[in-house]
């Protein structure tokens, strides 16, 4: 597999009352073309640094960014991002918040071309009928739907979504787990996922990043080896209970505390 | 019927308070000339009638024009405030500090600066009574957006200006109706003020002058309502647009 995103030796700091902050310390992160990248790690380590560094919207002070053989300088178009925040635009119907990065990428585009992209997301997350809903009138859940599908409206090459299921409760978050898979086998694209939940990592990622307590360097990557039509269940088999167990060893070290102190 | 009892109710409460008013003056046994009761008011408007149509007009047209120089001079500062913060901690105590100021101690500066035009000093003063929550508002919408609605956009590498069209705009709507409605009402005392205060005014205000150096207290109290009158036909024009153009802010019950 080609390096898609290659993260080499990047180091940030931000500059405060107290004087520089480091937050990003030594990260490497390697993601192959249409490759799953989750990243877990303490709270307060930088993780969300790194979205805005892949997305473009912030340089590091030191290393690389390059995506596709080219230096991430700037934004580009060929990004989406989610937040757990569905930042959904309460004066646009759904239908019209999901078309907004079309409005951006491709303002060429005829209307109705934009509304039958956008409709047919809506209908793969199970959004059909909702398209002429206000945000206010939907859930937690389903407007993250929504914001899924407008992050990946535009066909992006990267998705880069930071903790975008850390404020649904858990049935929802499964469910959302598994829109997503769905998602990724009809429209192909590279993501990076932010989260501190390891079962939805290993449920997602085809690896697993372990970044370090801040300053954050990349501590540890696990290879998901488990089929590409996950089920929720296969969460409960011994191969990725194993993996769970590691992770979890892994977040105590990056957290400061070895496995026998506990 | 709910929108029978949107009109019947506020009207039967205007009756109230007119009966109210009319009781207490009957009560007290005030002659005209101490307190006009508003059985007296017909006949003042009756009297009067060109008077207020012209007059009215005059302050109404005055108010407007006013309101609408605050609305783009305080959307631009507002926009300013709320996108630079040096513009907003250098501008804020200048601005709250001019807007503590009894606007009526402005009237005779305005009236020597600009001897005689009494129009333009009247619109003004309309505006610069009334552009302070404006300015305020937007500055504030504008200032405080979440920085994930700006991020949506500019990492698709959007421009400022499309990201303020496209969402800090927007956003900052309600909250600019909301600062509308109290500039409505102010921007009126604005243009009354100037035509009460300066000889030779026109408009309801100098018709109010002129009711008083008469005796004719009627005169004064129609004044007042037909004032209060303009006063509710404006606020229900801004609530009109804000439907328009904002009515995604309201929340359906339930």
């Amino acid at each position: 597999m080609t390096k898609f995103i290659d993260i080499k030796g990047v180091k940030h700091a931000y500059k405060t009352r107290n004087g520089l902050l480091p937050v990003l310390d030594g990260l490497d992160v390697e993601v192959g073309q249409g490759e799953f990248c989750a990243v877990v790690g303490p709270s307060g380590c930088g993780k969300s640094t790194l979205t805005r560094l892949v997305s473009g919207l912030m340089r590091p002070d030191e290393g690389a960014v390059v995506l596709d053989g080219q230096e991430v300088s700037s934004p580009r178009k060929t990004v989406g991002m989610a937040f757990q925040n569905p930042v959904m635009l309460e004066w646009r119907t759904i239908l019209e918040n999901v078309m907004l990065p079309l409005e951006i990428v491709a303002p060429k585009m005829p209307r109705a071309e934009a509304e039958a992209r956008a409709e047919h997301l809506l209908a793969m997350v199970g959004l059909k009928g909702f398209e002429k809903k206000r945000p206010s009138e939907l859930s937690g859940g389903m407007r993250q739907r929504a914001s899924l599908c407008r992050a990946i409206v535009h066909k992006p090459q990267v998705l880069i979504m930071d903790e975008p299921f850390g404020a649904l409760d858990n049935f929802t978050r499964e469910d959302l787990w598994q829109t997503m898979r769905d998602l990724r086998a009809a429209e192909p694209f590279t993501c990076i996922l932010i989260t501190h939940d390891l079962r939805e990592s290993v449920f997602l990622g085809d690896q697993v990043i372990v970044l370090s307590g801040r300053p954050a360097r990349t501590q540890y990557v696990l290879d998901v080896d488990l089929p590409a039509d996950r089920t929720i269940d296969i969460l409960y088999e011994p191969k990725a209970v194993e993996m769970l167990h590691l992770l979890r060893d892994q977040i105590r070290i990056a957290q400061g505390r070895d496995g026998g102190a506990h | 019927m709910d929108k029978a009892q949107k009109i019947i109710v506020p009207l039967l409460a205007i009756l109230v308070f007119l009966m109210l008013w009319e009781g207490i003056v009957w009560i007290n046994d005030w002659p005209n000339y101490v307190m006009a009761s508003p059985s007296d008011l017909p006949e003042a408007y009756w009297k009067y009638g060109h008077l207020f149509l012209t007059m009215g007009w005059q302050t109404l047209w005055r108010t407007v024009l006013g309101l609408a120089i605050a609305v783009v001079a305080g959307t631009l500062l507002g926009m300013v405030m709320g996108f630079s913060k040096i513009a907003r901690e250098g501008l804020y105590p200048l601005l709250v500090g001019f807007n503590a100021i009894p606007k009526a101690t402005l009237v005779p500066v305005l009236a020597l600066l600009f001897i005689g035009q009494h129009d333009f000093n009247t619109v003004l003063m309309a505006f610069l009574i009334s552009f302070f929550p404006i300015a305020v508002s937007v500055s504030i919408g504008l200032s405080t957006l979440e920085p994930e609605y700006r991020d949506i956009l500019a990492a698709l590498g959007a421009s400022k200006f499309t990201i303020f069209r496209k969402i800090a705009l927007p956003k900052t709507l309600p909250e600019f109706f909301g600062a509308l409605k109290v500039a409505v009402t102010l921007a009126f005392i604005g243009t009354n003020l100037v035509e009460i205060v300066s000889p030779h005014g026109r408009g309801l205000g100098a018709l109010f002058k002129s009711g008083e150096t008469n005796g004719d207290y009627p005169l004064m109290f129609a004044v007042l309502i037909a004032l209060a009158f303009l006063g509710i036909v404006l606020y229900y024009a801004v609530v009109a647009l804000e439907r328009i153009f904002a009515g995604w802010a309201e929340r359906s019950p339930g």
